[in-house]
Parts: structure tokens; C-alpha cells; sequence
């Protein structure tokens, strides 16, 4: 779960982690009356799920709190276009009002966990401010990291390996040391999938502060963490991808126009791919999983009929737990509520898929049966060719 | 032989008195696995088809020597459950649960780092050795005995494969579902080591997908180590960068873990590589003559 940076800070803030004075404003004159109590020169920064701002035009400087009333009626509510937002880019409706400062040093901070070695990463590089994807693509040797003993934790050692590899001065050692430390207690305690402060800056008078913040959770930790349940902003989300997860039902839209509706994930990919082979895009990613029940699958059904783009349905399921007769029911249950006129080709195999078979034959639909995965992609691009049912 | 569970195999299951836990067993024990007990705190004495129920996996152990453990107990409950059964002294814990955190999953594999136990997931299929053990959520009609080795990161995908397998005559040694989940117990290295060695299995095929680099540090394994064949096929070609397509492992970030990445170094590794997941079969029957 992606969360926005004025809320990332308030959670570093918690941690002891410094940042900078600020607020978050949904209107210009909230924005007006933030930048008024901090005085001076302010930032406004649009708040989205997303990176790339500043270059988005999403970010301005505001020496006057006019200009900063300006910048947020500029921000707010403009369709923000970065580099991860995709073409149709983001509606802005906030924005994070901060002190400005005078910044001498600007450096990449960030934790992940690394696969390979089963443990937390910290990765940290002088080159500041950039995509950190950047960074390691152009030059990798400005990165540099220290593998984390979770029984251990961060040690000294390593915060000193790290203080001097990124030529941090002695002045500012303690704080940098408390920051780090700090970070990475944030990252555990909350079970951070990603917790980036980019850039975390050095000003002018010896602060150590992150300047912005990005934090990522793990989904499969949130029982544990009720206290982030507020945090999620739904209007960042793709709005079938939200009903989707109500139904406990793992969507993802994509370009296409052939519906797919598949159980477990691999087989979900593996049915993409094939759809791709025999020419056509598929709509998207689907897994109802191994525990649907019949009602999962009418809601699927249901949610690939809402994507307008979706001008064929495959539906690819090799029963296992899931029986292919649950399945069909749920189908038909569907076809038989609403209204579907795209043609549907089925493919079924595995645990009673005769009986699936002859629930679908039981409908007042016609669907298209496949006898395999090549077959049941090549009838849906076929479909779309003829335009046939 | 196979490889890690056989007719031996005594199988105990944590999390027996759940609903899943519950109908896979009865599954697995209808297939053949020889099931020796079940665990579920609170619930020693009872029986369920037969299989005494332990409040303790140590207890369990002793009182019936058990060697293999299968857990279905929630996420929220699973890291713990896998320490217990290594704890224990069980040799093979095989975790079907899915969502565990990853933090809990860093602690699993330190604390198994120092035991000498084997962890095969956690969010898998299980491990099935045709006609003599099935330790698992897969379905065991689809399976036929026989001397190809499967690995994979997904469980229908592999189910496809083995049906397509089974259809064109080709029987299977062992299959194992190495999981989903970023971080693994046993990965595609250690499975290919233990096929490569075994004596029963003449040629392996790997199923992977998207995400990290497994894939590719098990094609280098595959070049340096391996003498039998490997046929490959890596799911996710067509997924978009930066999202997680279902399984937690299985995503494409700052455009590593593509697909396209997979497939080359497999080829560079000599792997016979498919890329349509509809003729892995064929695939591996033309390798086979």
C-alpha cells in the first residue's frame, strides 16, 4: 500500500526523523494561511502517488504567501503528468505547503528488502535528488549499501561505513547517525516494503532533514498495522481495482480488449501471454484464486464487463481446489444477471469440468468452448475479427 | 527414487482441524501419503480420519515419528508454525499458507539458517512424488509416475504443464511449487542440485516468472552444474512494469525481473526455452527423444 509524502513524513516525524515545517492544504487559501505562519519562502508540492513531480510542473517555489495562493490554484486540481503517472496523468488534489532552505548537500537514502539475501537493504549515494532506477542503471558503483543482520539490527559500524562513504561531515555525524538509525526502525516496526527519503538534505546551517519522503507497505502485513487503514486514498487507485479487492478478487487493468478470467497468478500470466502469442491484448489481469466460490466469480465476471474496453471474455481455469462446476455456476449465474453481449469463450479442464461443462450448456448464453489454452486464445482474437458471437 | 518425499514420507499437519487443513489432508491421505498426525494447539486427542491430533509439534514428533510437516495454519500464524516444526526436528516443512510478511520471512530463514531443516515455499502448491506421496494443495489425478522433474514458482501453471505432461504419456518424479512469495525456502538452485543428482529423473523443467533474478542465477547454476536437460518457460510476458501480478514476488521493478531478461539468460544457458505455455509438452517430449 503506496501512501502520499506529506503522510510519510508524518509517520518519519513520529520516528523522530526531522523534516521540514509544513502542511498539507486541499484549498489556496488554506495553502495561503500555511505559508503565512511559516513566513519566508515556501514550497508547494502536489501530493499524488506518484514521482516525477517536480518536473511535472507539480512542485513551485513561493517567496510570498500571494504566491503561494497562486501556485496552489495552479496545482490543485490539475491533471499532474509524470514519468510514472502514465499518459492520462493524475488529478491533483492536494498540496504539502514546507518551509524552503538553503540546501548545501543532497543525498539518496533508502530501504528495501533484498531478495538474494533475505535480508533488509540499505542503499544510500551522494547522487541525491535522482531516480535511484537512475542512478543504478548509469552509474551503480555511486550506490552503495549495507546488508542489515535483521537479529542484529543496524550497528555502528555500519552507520559509520555508510557516514563515510558519503563524506558526511563530522559536525553533522550524530544527527545523520540518529536519522539512519531511526529510518530503519521505521522500516521494521512498520513493515515498510520501501521507505526512501529522497533527497535527505544538508542545509546551510547544519540541518539533516528529508526533504521528501516515499513509503510503500507490505499488503500482506496490514493486519498489524491498523492505524495505516486511513491512510489509503482510493482516488489514487485504479476505481475496478478497489472493487476488485472488495471482492478479494486480484485484478489489475491493463490496454487490451480481451477480458481474461483465470485461477492462480502464474496461470493469469501465462493466459496474458498466450493471448499475446495468438495476436491479440489481453484487458487484464485476473486471478480469482483457489478458494473462489461462485459468487467470487459472478463479481469477476461482473468486474471484466465493466472494463468498456473489453470486447471478448476467456475465461482459463484448470480446476484444482476450485471446481470447474463452482465455476460454471458462477458464470452462468452472472450471464444470466446482467447483460452480456461480447462473446465469452471458455476453457475448462481439471476437477469436474464435464459437469462444468454441462451447467454452461444449461444457460441461455452462448458461449464458445475451447479445448486448450492456445485454442481458447486464438477463438477470442477470432471473435474479434468477425465480430461474431 | 525421486527426490525429498517418497513412500517413507511420514507426514505430519500443522493446522489439521481448519477447514483447509482439514479437506487437504483428507485429499493427500486419499492419493497414499502415509499422514501420522496432525497438529492444532488445544485440540490433542482428537481424531481426524484417523490421524491423532498434538498440541505440540515436538510432541507429535515423538510420539510418531514424524520427518515431513504441511502447513495450512493462517498467514498470521505461519512463520511461527514453520519455526516450531524445525524446532521439532522435522527435516522438510512444506508452508502452503499465503501472506505471510516478508519481515517474518527474513526472521524464517535466519532462524532455519542454523537447522538442519529444508523449507519448500511458503505460498505453494506443496510436492508431489507420483504414486507414492502427495504433500499439497495440487490436484494428485493429474500426476503419472515417471522420470521428469518439475520446479516452479506458480501452482496452475504447473498443473497445466504436468496435465499436458501426463496427456502426451510423460510421467514426473517429483514436482515441487518453490512459491510465490519474494522470499523462498528452497529456490531453482536447490531443486535442479537435488534432480541432478537423482537417478531417477532424467531431465527437469522449470517453470518461473516475473520478478527478481532467480531465474537467472538458476540458468548460470543450470550452464556450470548441470548435465541433464532443462526445458523453461517463464510466466509474465506481457505484465507491465511496477505491478504485482497476484503472487507477491512477481513484479517488475526499476525494469529488472522482465521476462525478456529470463529468457535470455536462459537461453545463453543452453535451456531448451518455450514461450508458449500451451506446448511446454511438446516441448519436453521432443527433448526427451
Amino acid at each position: 500500500m503506496k501512501i502520499h509524502e506529506y503522510q510519510a513524513k508524518e509517520i518519519l516525524k513520529a520516528y523522530k526523523i526531522p523534516v521540514p515545517k509544513g502542511n498539507v492544504a486541499t484549498t489556496p487559501t488554506e495553502a495561503c494561511k500555511i505559508a503565512e505562519e511559516l513566513g519566508g519562502t515556501v514550497v508547494v508540492k502536489a501530493q499524488i502517488h506518484a514521482g516525477g513531480r517536480g518536473k511535472g510542473g507539480g512542485v513551485k517555489l513561493a517567496h510570498t504567501p500571494a504566491e503561494a495562493t497562486k501556485a496552489a490554484e495552479e496545482i490543485i486540481g490539475m491533471t499532474l503528468i509524470t514519468h510514472q503517472t502514465g499518459p492520462e496523468g493524475r488529478l491533483v488534489k492536494r498540496v504539502l505547503v514546507e518551509e524552503g532552505m538553503k540546501i548545501v548537500k543532497e543525498l539518496y537514502l533508502g530501504i528495501v528488502i533484498d531478495r538474494a539475501s533475505a535480508s533488509p537493504v540499505i542503499m544510500a549515494s551522494e547522487a541525491g535528488g535522482m531516480d535511484i532506477e537512475e542512478i543504478a542503471e548509469t552509474s551503480p558503483e555511486k550506490i552503495i549499501k549495507e546488508t542489515i543482520d535483521i537479529s542484529a539490527g543496524i550497528m555502528p559500524y555500519q552507520v559509520r561505513r555508510m557516514a563515510f562513504a558519503l563524506n558526511i561531515k563530522k559536525e553533522i555525524f550524530k544527527d545523520f547517525s540518529l536519522l539512519l538509525t531511526n529510518l530503519y526502525k521505521t522500516f521494521i516496526e512498520m513493515d515498510c516494503s520501501i521507505a526512501e527519503i529522497n533527497p535527505l538534505v544538508i542545509t546551510d546551517n547544519g540541518r539533516v532533514l528529508a526533504l521528501d519522503a516515499k513509503m510503500d507497505f507490505d499488503d500482506n502485513a496490514q493486519y498489524r498495522h491498523k492505524e495505516l487503514i486511513d491512510l489509503r486514498d482510493f482516488d489514487e487507485e485504479e476505481p475496478l481495482e478497489v472493487e476488485a479487492s472488495r471482492h478479494r478478487l486480484n485484478y489489475i487493468k491493463l490496454d487490451g480488449n480481451i477480458g481474461c478470467m483465470v485461477n492462480g497468478a502464474g496461470l493469469a500470466m501465462g493466459t496474458m501471454d498466450i493471448i499475446k502469442l495468438a495476436g491479440g491484448e489481453p484487458a487484464n489481469f485476473l486471478d480469482v484464486g483457489g478458494g473462489a466460490n461462485e459468487e467470487m466469480v459472478e463479481n469477476a465476471f461482473k468486474i471484466l464487463m465493466k472494463d468498456k474496453n473489453v470486447k471478448a471474455v476467456f475465461i482459463n481455469i484448470f480446476g484444482g481446489i476450485l471446481r470447474c462446476d463452482v465455476l460454471a455456476k458462477g458464470v452462468k449465474q452472472a450471464v444470466e444477471n446482467i447483460k452480456v453481449s461480447v462473446p465469452v469463450i471458455v476453457r475448462m479442464e481439471g476437477t469436474n469440468f464435464e459437469e462444468g461443462k454441462e451447467i454452461l450448456k444449461s444457460a441461455d448464453f452462448n458461449f464458445i468452448i475451447a479445448s486448450g489454452m492456445m485454442d481458447g486464445a486464438q477463438k477470442a482474437v477470432a471473435t474479434l475479427k468477425t465480430g461474431n458471437r | 527414487m525421486s527426490i525429498l518425499v517418497n513412500k517413507d514420507t511420514r507426514l505430519l499437519v500443522q493446522g489439521i482441524t481448519g477447514a483447509e487443513g482439514r479437506f487437504h489432508t483428507e485429499q493427500c491421505q486419499k492419493y497414499g501419503t502415509n499422514i501420522v498426525a496432525g497438529v492444532t494447539p488445544g485440540k490433542e486427542g482428537e481424531k481426524i480420519f484417523g490421524i491423532p491430533v498434538f498440541n505440540t509439534v515436538s510432541k507429535a514428533v515423538k510420539e510418531t515419528g514424524a520427518n515431513v510437516s504441511v502447513i495450512f495454519v493462517p498467514a498470521q500464524f505461519a512463520a511461527d508454525a514453520i519455526m516450531e516444526a524445525a524446532d521439532a526436528g522435522i527435516s522438510l516443512v512444506v508452508c502452503i499458507s499465503e501472506g505471510i510478511p516478508i519481515i517474518e520471512m527474513v526472521k524464517v530463514k535466519m532462524f532455519l539458517a542454523n537447522k538442519g531443516t529444508r523449507l519448500i515455499g511458503p505460498n505453494c502448491p506443496g510436492i508431489i512424488t507420483p504414486g507414492e506421496a502427495k504433500i499439497g494443495i495440487m490436484p494428485g489425478h493429474i500426476h503419472k509416475k515417471g522420470r521428469v522433474g518439475v520446479i516452479s514458482r506458480s501452482g496452475t501453471l504447473t498443473y497445466e504443464v504436468v496435465a499436458q505432461m501426463t496427456a502426451l504419456g510423460i510421467g514426473q518424479s517429483t514436482c515441487i511449487g518453490i512459491g510465490g512469495d519474494p522470499i523462498i525456502g528452497t529456490n531453482f538452485i536447490d531443486a535442479l542440485a537435488l534432480f541432478e543428482e537423482d537417478k531417477d529423473t532424467d531431465m527437469v523443467c522449470m517453470v518461473g516468472e516475473i520478478g527478481g533474478n532467480a531465474e537467472e542465477t538458476a540458468a548460470a547454476f543450470i550452464k556450470e552444474n548441470m548435465k541433464k536437460p532443462v526445458v523453461g518457460f517463464i510466466a509474465g510476458q506481457t505484465a507491465p512494469q511496477g505491478r504485482r501480478m497476484g503472487h507477491a514476488g512477481a513484479i517488475i521493478s526499476g525494469g529488472k525481473g522482465t521476462a525478456a531478461e529470463k529468457f535470455r539468460a536462459m537461453e545463453e544457458a543452453g535451456i531448451h526455452v518455450c514461450r508458449n505455455p500451451s506446448e511446454l509438452g511438446k516441448t519436453i517430449a521432443s527433448v526427451l527423444q
